[in-house]
């Protein structure tokens, strides 16, 4: 037998690649099943990861997580973001990231993980800065230890890489999580990361949120791999699978992941098995290209009501905590609303000052040029620097 | 008009008249020892590349680095250049410097992505919070006799992008100065090498300090023709200096040193003085270096120019190889021939 007769790991009777469409059907690990009730023979969590107390603090958080994104959402539709990517149906996978992290972790995230970036505890304001239509990230990335959202797919794995290789050499303990969608698994800076952070044994954590779709693309057109956590075997990586709607396993494969990091056990490779609830962005049309059948079925599979029967059938949830949720998020998004109602004030001479630590001459001339032309438009002259 | 092709030069240098300089350090000894100055100053300096640790560099230009300084200062990387690019950022927003070597001038454009997309807009992208103080080598440019890939002079790509600087220096002392001003700079720094010169001596006391980021130096004063040239072309330009010299001809050498930023006021200065400029580099003419300097000096010397600015540049064709290259590199000769033009312009 050669490589190339080698039989592919197929589900039975799979004759082709149109029988390996549904890869969420491979089992990954998982805790709860989608109607909240644990998995005979899934994961088995320790004790801490399951205390009702981390449970019900970890499912305000993606009720939090659930509220901003919906907000964002209300804003990019009333023009006051210039663009959003939703999160809805990955929320889990953006509070077991940080709920993994300690204050002295570095995140990675995506455009998709504004998210993330609040429950680091940035505020919504700041965070969406970028998304607004300014020029930066809206935050220090050093004082939150999160970078800037990364636009181009998988460029920072080798940041993350970076991070963590940083965090050795100078003798910490810090980690560093980096985020990828399952598109920016077909990129060379994904394979030059994982094969880079595997060689270094530098501790990060790369968290593939496989939502199924890279913007209209679906996985079975990006990959021939059967699990996208295969991938992690040709690096000498742990790779693992996960629900990515089930948080509890989600907080258990992160926590193990973190840890093994942390303790000089080098990197992982996790798929997270989730769904795209909302289009691309709200200038996508995501009808274009997949069946309402699909976006039911997963709607079946929500990772917030979940946990929500999970906790109620364990006594930790009722009506009352709902509502005490329900008041917090909502006051957390009218403050929200409230914060965007305004356009801050933009200067175009902030466009000149951040290009170098100082401004060549060039950079002067023209931010002098713009000066100029700003005081035409408003019918002054500044007579600055011609 | 002269030949294209006279051959003034050769027959000049066989007589004797353009002597080889004596020397006691090379350029690549140069930039070893500035790279070994400032690991020693500063423990967040670390170096990292293909081959850099025990062989020290296909140019062995980090020889003896991993010995001194251990295989945490100074260490082989995978072969995977976006990845040792963007392992620097993540250092650098660490709080380290990484002086990374790219092997080879075209070897650099797997990471030409880390570099253009993050490396130059990251300070931007955080409004400051996130300075990136990250020093890329770049061996570049002809002349070695290398076979495809290995000798592009891809300057242009770098400079045309905001939030780089862009060096390359042309002397050995020039070489170590100006390398340890790029790693003490808190912006990202584009160091080209000229593999050509490396091997190139010259007598110099370290740790040399010949000039900051940013200034251009005139390398042979003269009232002519203003050479405008950088890299591998200012030993080029100043021999045929000096062979103008024996015609009559007085030209003025200036090394630009630094392409971003770009010391507009010198060569203000100079074409001001000649009323005549010749640009000359050896990557492709076409939308290169030079054109900017062309422009420059037409937008700023448009009166006080005798002749209209003339470029001797790559040929506009795939870096040739090294049975062809000698047509494609700018000469001596060419420049002469050049001046000759500007000269009977005016």
């Amino acid at each position: 037998m050669t490589l190339l007769d080698h039989p592919a790991r197929l589900p039975e009777g799979a004759a082709g690649p149109a029988a390996r469409l549904a890869s969420w059907d491979s089992q990954p690990l998982r805790y709860l099943d989608e109607h909240g009730a644990p998995v005979e023979g899934g994961l088995r969590p320790d004790p801490e990861t399951l205390a009702p107390d981390a449970l019900l603090r970890g499912y305000r958080a993606l009720r939090f997580a659930r509220a901003f994104d919906t907000e964002a959402t209300h804003l990019v539709m009333q023009g006051r973001l210039a663009v959003y990517p939703s999160c809805r149906g990955q929320e889990a996978c953006e509070v077991a990231a940080v709920q993994a992290l300690t204050a002295e972790d570095w995140l990675l995230p995506t455009y998709r993980d504004s998210a993330a970036l609040v429950l680091r505890g940035i505020p919504a304001v700041d965070a969406l800065t970028l998304l607004r239509g300014s020029w930066h990230c809206g935050y220090d990335p050093k004082q939150w230890r999160t970078m800037p959202q990364c636009t181009p797919l998988a460029t920072q794995g080798p940041h993350a890489v970076g991070l963590g290789l940083a965090a050795k050499l100078a003798g910490d303990s810090a980690v560093a999580l980096c985020f990828f969608g399952d598109g920016a698994t077909s990129e060379g800076d994904f394979h030059e990361a994982c094969n880079s952070a595997a060689v270094y044994q530098a501790p990060v954590v790369f968290l593939v949120q496989n939502n199924q779709y890279a913007i209209s693309v679906p996985l079975h057109k990006q990959t021939h791999a059967m699990n996208l956590s295969d991938k992690a075997v040709g690096y000498g990586l742990p790779g693992v699978r996960v629900d990515g709607n089930d948080l509890i396993a989600l907080n258990a494969v992160l926590r193990e992941a973190v840890q093994r990091a942390r303790q000089g056990g080098g990197p992982t490779l996790i798929e997270a098995v989730t769904y795209r609830m909302q289009a691309h962005t709200n200038a996508d049309d995501a009808a274009r290209y997949r069946q309402a059948a699909e976006v039911e079925y997963w709607l079946a599979r929500d990772p917030i009501d979940r946990l929500a029967k999970y906790l109620t059938a364990l006594g930790a949830l009722d009506a009352t905590v709902e509502a005490e949720i329900d008041e917090e998020c909502a006051a957390y998004c009218a403050e929200m609303r409230a914060q965007f109602a305004e356009e801050p004030e933009y200067r175009p001479d902030e466009m000149f000052e951040h290009v170098f630590a100082e401004p060549t001459p060039q950079l002067r001339a023209q931010r002098d040029l713009v000066r100029a032309e700003q005081g035409q438009g408003q019918g002054h002259s500044e007579g600055e620097g011609r | 008009m002269t030949p294209t092709q006279t051959a003034r030069v050769a027959q000049a240098s066989a007589a004797g008249v353009v002597a080889p300089p004596a020397t006691s350090m090379t350029m690549a000894k140069a930039i070893n020892s500035a790279l070994a100055d400032a690991m020693a100053q500063d423990d967040k300096v670390v170096v990292f590349g293909e081959d850099v640790g025990a062989l020290g560099g296909v140019f062995r230009v980090t020889d003896g680095l991993t010995a001194k300084f251990g295989e945490e200062r100074c260490f082989d990387t995978p072969l995977a250049e976006a990845s040792i690019m963007g392992t620097a950022i993540g250092m650098a927003v660490y709080g380290f410097k990484p002086v990374v070597e790219m092997q080879f001038d075209a070897f650099a454009y797997p990471a030409f992505e880390q570099v253009i997309s993050h490396l130059a807009k990251m300070r931007n992208r955080t409004r400051g919070a996130v300075p990136l103080p990250v020093v890329v080598r770049i061996p570049y440019g002809g002349g070695i006799g290398g076979v495809e890939h290995h000798s592009d002079s891809s300057e242009t790509y770098f400079a045309h992008t905001p939030g780089l600087h862009v060096l390359t220096p042309a002397t050995v002392e020039d070489a170590y100065s100006m390398l340890r001003e790029a790693i003490d700079s808190p912006d990202p720094v584009i160091f080209f090498e000229p593999k050509r010169l490396y091997w190139s001596k010259a007598e110099v006391a370290l740790p040399a300090k010949t000039g900051r980021i940013g200034t251009a130096a005139v390398r042979r004063e003269g009232s002519d023709v203003t050479l405008v040239c950088y890299g591998q072309t200012v030993p080029v330009c100043l021999a045929a200096a000096e062979q103008a010299k024996q015609e009559g001809r007085d030209l003025e050498v200036l090394d630009l040193r630094s392409l971003v930023p770009l010391d507009e006021e010198a060569i203000v200065r100079s074409v001001a003085k000649t009323g005549r400029a010749v640009v000359v580099h050896e990557s492709t003419g076409f939308a290169g270096f030079g054109a900017e300097i062309a422009a420059k000096i037409a937008e700023r010397c448009f009166y006080r120019l005798e002749a209209p600015v003339t470029r001797v540049a790559g040929l506009d064709i795939p870096y040739p190889p090294p049975k062809y290259e000698h047509w494609h590199l700018p000469d001596a000769d060419r420049v002469l021939d050049a001046v000759d033009r500007t000269m009977a312009a005016g």
